[in-house]
């Protein structure tokens, strides 16, 4: 893996000039991602955030080519895409040495949600891709909709912190375990806080020949209420308070890739964002310790499989 | 018209969906991402079975859903593959959202559909209410009447979808069960003799093309999303003379000429009708039954809807005194069928007006026999005769 200096030195294939919010997760996700090839990339892109702020004709930012044809699909158009790949090598219109990689984006709306059978019909079929969700937690693009995503008791305009019901009462989503259960030869969680760890796991992911899978945490102050100067170290608080723990299933075996020395609790996390401000009011005390035992519970079933071959 | 030896000429009895798939394996496509679907499943089945046996080179992908056959469509497509597949109904009815994108990307995709009624309440028959549906997403849509139609359009649907001056996706319909089910004699061509009609297929800007990156489906705005629909409809439009030109040398090259849409006793008629696909079968044989009684009748069997030829089938009407259009589809519009609506919309062109009526026929596969279009007929005589229609839409064969 090339050093962080040597890494700065490459093209950006991502480039900027994009309409991305300040202090938005994706834009550092993607270029540590794309750093990581050593060949060329086909990109597929679900409709969402980062798809109308990077591609407003007649701008792109990619260097790469790239595709986006709708919001629930972004897994099927890219194996579209590399099974023309195989079938034109195959008739000789590419050259046999010719190698692409491809990679499939989707936020977390178009993966968890809308775009869960498309993803689970390419993951089984085994093309020969990776696909990569950032999760924000919400429908952001669209102004900070709930999606399966959303973590327990978050505020969003379709789950708002009203008088009776105290924002959303039901618990996200674990979209890596559903990968997983796919039999993917790799899947990981990452976040963009940790440059190396993402690193590696997308090298490892672009190294298999088959479907893989990051999921990987984007801070958004503009769902999340926080400060866009904070976006990193949320991301990075979010690992540490076990909201989002660092991990890998690795050809069955599920590795824990990061674990706190001190455990912090999740109320630290979660006071820095908006979106949780009504857990800290009166009367919502027990919503606080339920996300805190969930998170508990949800660790220690982790640590439990570490190291353990899950197929 | 060139003479073709007998010696050449390969004759076989299939079904509509055997046809079909004996097509694709001809065209040998690229990509082909399928889902099955009654009554289409015929087609997808023994397509796969070419790609087992390895006769064809394709790279079949059995996706999970319709929305991803077209998702997977428009992705290989962009990537520079010759793509195709095929479905009915609500499997069409899925895909409909790609649909638009495929147009609107400019992508030359090949879609047979075998027409099939829409649900509710479910019904696995024949009507046109998939395809008509579809007729304002931007296909090229084109209509068989018999198996050979079937089978002959759809080579010509790659030619005209390729062209340089259209680039747009088409479809080829043909009647679920009526044609796709039922056997027919038909003339097939050597695979050579596709492959030269055919030709190779070379898209100018690919997704493989990484050296020169290119971004499909930009985010348009108001500066631009309305250009890019301008550009769409010219080629539309332009696609007319290409179907024209691409059936004129179908016919030069294999014997079988193809237009516009089929004029049948048309010439001196006096009453026609106007109906897609088999049903058109059935009015030729009422056709024939009342001009042997002396009645100047004839009927006008569209093959290209989309896009729709209103000058020339205007033209072909001129001198029609009562046309009835038959439509295997309802438009909800409380004002009769998508063809009723478009063919008289056409004909208000014309100096001496004809009366124009609306007939619902054969949804869910209802029957449609000779005595209903020899009913239909009848009542266009009376209409005629007293110039006044008494009723402009309704349902017959209920």
């Amino acid at each position: 893996m090339a050093t962080l200096k040597e890494q700065s030195k490459q093209e950006e294939l991502f480039t900027g000039g994009h309409r991305l919010c300040a202090g938005c997760g994706i834009p550092p996700i993607v270029r540590t991602v794309f750093r990581n090839y050593d060949t060329p990339i086909v990109a597929s892109v679900a409709t969402g955030c980062l798809e109308v702020a990077t591609t407003v004709y007649p701008y792109t930012s990619w260097k790469v080519p790239l595709i986006h044809s709708a919001f629930e699909n972004s897994a099927a158009t890219i194996s579209g895409v590399e099974t023309a790949y195989r079938a034109l090598k195959k008739r000789g219109k590419i050259p046999a040495d010719k190698k692409i990689k491809f990679i499939a984006f989707g936020g977390d709306g178009g993966t968890y949600d809308i775009g869960l059978q498309s993803l689970s019909g390419a993951l089984e079929r085994r093309h020969n891709f990776l696909y990569l969700c950032y999760d924000n937690g919400a429908y952001m693009n669209t102004g900070v909709q709930r999606s399966s995503a959303t973590p327990f008791g978050s505020a969003t305009t379709t789950s708002p912190a009203g008088s009776v019901v105290p924002g959303k009462q039901e618990r996200r989503k674990d979209l890596t375990r559903i990968v997983v259960a796919h039999n993917v030869e790799y899947a990981a969680q990452g976040s963009p806080h940790n440059w190396s760890d993402l690193s590696r796991k997308t090298s490892k992911a672009i190294a298999v020949e088959g479907p893989t899978f990051l999921n990987i945490i984007s801070p958004c102050p503009l769902g999340w209420y926080s400060k866009p100067q904070d976006s990193i170290q949320l991301a990075k608080l979010a690992v540490e308070t076990c909201y989002w723990p660092l991990y890998e299933v690795e050809k069955g075996v599920l590795k824990v890739n990061y674990k706190p020395k001190e455990k912090k609790p999740v109320a630290e996390w979660l006071k820095v964002q908006g979106r949780f401000k009504h857990l800290f009011m009166p009367g919502n005390e027990s919503m606080l310790e339920d996300i805190q035992k969930n998170i508990d519970d949800e660790w220690a079933t982790l640590l439990a499989l570490d190291g353990k071959h899950l197929y | 018209m060139m003479a073709i030896s007998t010696a050449t000429k390969k004759q076989a009895g299939l079904t509509g969906n055997s046809a079909v798939a004996y097509a694709m394996k001809q065209i040998n496509p690229d990509v082909c991402p399928a889902y099955p679907i009654t009554p289409s499943t015929g087609v997808v089945e023994e397509f796969s079975s070419y790609v087992a046996d390895g006769a064809v080179e394709t790279e079949f992908i059995t996706v999970e859903s319709e929305h991803s056959a077209m998702s997977a469509c428009i992705g290989a497509s962009a990537a520079g593959a010759r793509v195709m597949t095929a479905t009915s109904s609500q499997g069409l009815a899925l895909m409909w959202e790609m649909l638009y994108i495929a147009s609107g990307m400019r992508l030359p995709i090949i879609l047979t559909n075998v027409n099939r009624a829409l649900s509710a309440p479910i019904n696995i028959h024949c009507d046109h209410s998939d395809s008509m549906g579809a007729r304002d997403s931007g296909w090229i849509q084109l209509y068989s009447e018999t198996v050979q139609e079937a089978y002959d359009n759809l080579f010509q649907a790659v030619r005209i979808a390729e062209d340089k001056d259209v680039l747009l996706p088409a479809m080829v319909c043909l009647d679920g069960f009526i044609t796709s089910h039922a056997i027919e004699n038909l003339t097939l061509l050597e695979d050579s003799e596709v492959q030269e009609f055919i030709g190779e297929y070379r898209a100018e800007h690919t997704l493989l093309d990484t050296d020169n990156p290119i971004t499909y489906g930009a985010m348009t705005l108001q500066d631009s999303y309305m250009i890019f629909k301008h550009q769409q409809s010219e080629a539309m439009a332009r696609a007319k003379d290409v179907v024209k030109r691409v059936g004129k040398e179908f016919g030069e090259k294999f014997g079988r000429g193809y237009g516009l849409f089929e004029e049948y006793m048309l010439d001196d008629a006096e009453e026609a009708v106007v109906v897609l696909n088999s049903a058109a079968g059935t009015t030729k044989v009422a056709v024939d039954e009342l001009r042997k009684a002396g009645r100047k009748v004839g009927l006008l069997k569209p093959r290209l809807f989309r896009p729709f030829p209103f000058r020339e089938i205007a033209g072909a009407m001129k001198g029609v005194k009562a046309i009835a259009v038959l439509d295997r589809a309802d438009s909800m519009s409380g004002f009769g069928g998508p063809l009723f609506t478009e063919t008289r919309s056409a004909l208000y062109e014309l100096e001496a007006r004809p009366k124009v009526v609306s007939r619902i026929f054969g949804l869910g596969g209802r029957d449609f026999k000779v005595k209903d279009a020899v009913e239909v007929f009848d009542e266009l005589q009376k209409i005629k005769k007293t110039g006044k229609v008494e009723t402009l839409t309704k349902y017959i064969t209920l």
